[in-house]
């Protein structure tokens, strides 16, 4: 049957079909719906993991174990599971193992957009790369089969075009493989010095055998046309290549591009004129070809920054530019992402943004937007797990430099799970004295709503034991820690003025539910129903615009009466705004 | 058809264009056609500018497009048609939605909402007002305008030999399939399509 999918959802199909046993992942933006697709095979043991590591960990022991195992990640995630990557370059697997990046390329969700295609070269395992949905889904069985013939780790490189993008999929069947047994080999499997000294020279001359494969396989494949140019792309970029040259040029395609070809490369360079390295991001084919020898041109014309698309191939190529309409493009206003109205960490934010003397540092989640105007909240987003360390090592060095600042650290639930409980444990440790506040929406919300460790639910919705953030944060040493409502100003206040008084390290968990999660029965339980709304009683007003200033999407200042006025249809009642309202103009509506 | 039609949506984040590129690709599949569509997730989604692409011909090869390549604009919010009317061809189509969602800036009162943004465009381009949020409202429902834009292009596309509801009552929920029936025939009613209206003249 032929069905429109996504990327995400064609390797959860390919997956399906390539027989794979277990499957692994920590969500993130673009590769999240890879595992929440692969979670409706039930054939398939799919669970998500509190970080990327633990889930590449899990898939190695899964592979170890014999069974044919995915793991899929953003890019950045594979920095954080960059350990057991690379020690799988030297294992090889028993069971087919894939580990899928998803390179977000004009970081659309993302800190960075680095080319996770030098990894592969770096671990020294294969690599597949895709150009639409149909390729998503079979290059998993290609993946899992090249795998276990060449025990090697394959990484399937997608991007987020790729991973959001529909094209039309042929479905099929599932292949039913067997676990393989699982038989002891420290020599391949326990990676002591000794060992992994042999597996070294084992892997260097698995490369000779996968560099051979990639000059024979059809996933590297010619396209012959007119030959005074001549293209090799990958990935997307190749269909970007397609739409700007058609059938002006001939065509080395590329599925696995690591080994690259070389043998192939040559030949198809030596028939034509000239030889264009067409590749998103960095030029990661282009310098291995540029090495053996041969002459192309890449990334001295196509930038090496931003997502690529067709226009930017020919405007880079031809010096060719679309006829657009010209218009007066300075009076469109900015529209950039918000929290949503009744978002708990606004509340949260806007109590904290008061505090001086501070520095606040962030991290990786919906919260990110706590450093956007007009909160201005935080000062630093680095990475998963970031703002807890961060904060411990900079307060050290105010302290070194005489400087009483404090240093709060703002961090979501899911994050504190992945990896903010290790950076908690230095603060213990080493005799810091932060305030970590653990932002607590009951859900992973930004990249759509996933569960974790403290929601209770499993991948599939299973009921499964709730992991409490106050007692794992006693468990770490904690000493003083306190549970708000964030959406109560006043006891929010009365936490924060508490930690600012004490000389120890301590923990605010901010809890409340995300405004847009489907509340569980515990939750109803806990917080009741999401419901109401406030309105502005203009009479009232002064037009302060203190309730703007909270940032909140269904606040409206009007300019021509100097009065604030209050959207119903997005107001969820969360009455912020009628608390920093200090004249009492908001009101909550019957 | 030989040549490739791109279709860019346009909007703000929850106003629901994901829903309409779903209709729209998996009915061009249905009639045959090679498709391919585009989307943003993930930050985008909370109160931003977002965008999606359908592409569809006999052989679609990028799921994007780039500048001056949209055969039609399909905007669900008056400001976002100016911010993506680049991505227009000339001579091509806009359907905008007489709607206006402020964003951050003008909420906060630091920008205003620029004014004269429709008359801007029917200057510029072939250009379909429709009020879908009235429209939406008068049906009993404001979600459904993403349904009633979904007319107004299929119709000023020439898709209209696509067995639309068909499609419409495989993707939404059996309780909302009556009121976007209803949306959709609202949608493709406020358009008239170049021969009608040519024959009016």
């Amino acid at each position: 049957m032929k069905r429109l999918m996504t990327g995400n959802e064609a390797i959860a199909q390919g997956a399906f079909e390539a027989g794979v046993h277990y499957a692994s992942a920590y969500p993130g933006t673009p590769s999240t719906e890879i595992l929440e697709n692969i979670a409706g095979y039930k054939e398939i043991i799919a669970e998500w993991a509190p970080n990327e590591k633990v889930a590449v960990e899990s898939a190695v022991g899964a592979c170890y174990a014999g069974a044919r195992t995915l793991t899929a990640m953003k890019h950045v995630g594979l920095n954080v599971a960059a350990d057991p990557f690379f020690t799988m370059g030297y294992t090889g697997v028993n069971g087919g193992m894939v580990l899928i990046s998803a390179d977000d390329p004009g970081l659309h969700s993302s800190q960075n957009e680095q080319d996770n295609r030098y990894y592969a070269k770096m671990a020294k395992v294969a690599m597949i790369e895709p150009s639409n949905s149909q390729e998503c889904k079979d290059m998993v069985s290609k993946a899992m089969e090249i795998s276990e013939k060449y025990d090697v780790l394959v990484m399937i490189r997608m991007t987020t075009r790729l991973c959001h993008s529909k094209s039309i999929v042929e479905e099929g069947n599932r292949t039913e493989v067997p676990i393989k047994p699982y038989v002891k080999n420290p020599a391949k499997y326990n990676v002591s010095p000794a060992n992994a000294k042999q597996l070294h020279l084992v892997v260097e001359k698995k490369l000779k055998e996968l560099e051979k494969f990639s000059n024979e396989t059809d996933l590297n494949y010619i396209e012959w046309n007119d030959k005074k140019v001549g293209v090799i792309s990958a990935g997307v970029a190749y269909q970007y290549a397609k739409e700007v040259f058609g059938d002006n040029a001939s065509y080395l395609k590329l599925g696995f591009t690591f080994p690259l070809p070389m043998e192939k490369i040559k030949k198809f360079a030596e028939e034509v004129e000239t030889l264009y390295v067409i590749e998103e991001l960095e030029p990661f084919m282009e310098e291995q070809i540029k090495a053996a020898g041969i002459n192309c041109i890449g990334k001295d014309k196509i930038p090496n920054t931003w997502e690529l698309n067709p226009d930017i191939v020919k405007k880079s190529i031809f010096d060719h530019e679309n006829d657009t309409i010209k218009y007066d493009k300075s009076i469109v206003a900015g529209r950039p992402p918000t929290l949503c109205a009744g978002c708990p960490h606004r509340a949260f934010y806007y109590q904290l943004s008061k505090k001086k003397d501070t520095m606040i540092t962030g991290d990786i989640g919906c919260y990110t937007l706590g450093g956007a105007p007009p909160l201005n909240a935080t000062d630093t987003v680095v990475c998963m797990g970031a703002s807890v360390s961060m904060a411990h090592g900079a307060k050290k060095v105010f302290e070194l430099n005489n400087d009483k600042k404090r240093l709060v650290a703002t961090i979501g639930d899911s994050t504190f799970f992945h990896s903010g409980m290790t950076s908690l444990l230095d603060v213990v440790f080493n005799k810091g004295n932060t305030i970590t506040c653990i932002l607590d929406n009951r859900i992973t919300a930004m990249t759509g709503h996933q569960d974790n460790p403290g929601t209770g639910y499993t991948l599939q919705g299973e009921e499964a034991k709730i992991v409490e953030i106050e007692p794992v944060v006693r468990a770490l040493g904690i000493n003083h820690v306190r549970a708000i409502n964030p959406l109560d100003q006043k006891e929010t206040k009365e936490a924060l003025d508490w930690a600012y008084a004490l000389d120890d390290p301590s923990v605010i968990i901010s809890r409340y539910p995300c405004v847009l999660k489907k509340y569980t029965d515990l939750d109803l339980e806990e917080f009741g129903p999401v419901e109401g709304y406030c309105y502005v009683d203009q009479e009232v007003c002064i037009g302060c615009k203190k309730c703007v200033r909270t940032g909140c999407p269904a606040i409206h200042f009007m300019k021509a009466i100097k009065k604030s006025s209050i959207s119903q249809v997005q107001c969820v009642g969360c009455e912020l705004c009628l608390q920093v309202c200090p004249v009492s103009a908001i009101k909550v509506g019957e | 058809m030989k040549n490739t039609k791109n279709i860019l949506l346009v909007g703000v984040g929850g106003q629901g264009t994901i829903l309409v590129s779903k209709i729209l690709s998996t009915g061009l599949m249905e009639a045959g056609y090679d498709v391919k569509m585009s989307e943003i997730h993930g930050m985008a989604q909370r109160g931003g500018s977002v965008s999606t692409q359908v592409r569809y011909g006999e052989k679609v090869h990028s799921p994007i497009i780039g500048l001056g390549e949209a055969d039609i604009l399909v905007s669900f919010e008056t400001m976002e048609t100016l911010r993506w009317l680049e991505y227009l061809k000339p001579e091509g189509i806009v359907v905008i939605n007489d709607y206006e969602i402020p964003s951050a800036p003008i909420l906060l009162g630091n920008l205003d909402y620029p004014q004269g943004v429709i008359k801007l465009i029917e200057e510029k381009a072939d250009t379909k007002v429709i009020k879908a949020a009235e429209k939406a409202e008068e049906i009993g429902n404001q979600r459904v305008m993403n349904v009633v834009l979904l007319g107004a292009l299929v119709k000023s596309m020439d898709l209209m030999d696509i067995d639309w509801e068909e499609v419409i009552k495989n993707s939404v929920r059996e309780e909302f399939v009556e009121m976007n029936l209803i949306a959709f025939n609202v949608g493709v009613d406020s358009v008239t399509s170049y021969e009608e209206s040519y024959s009016v003249n």
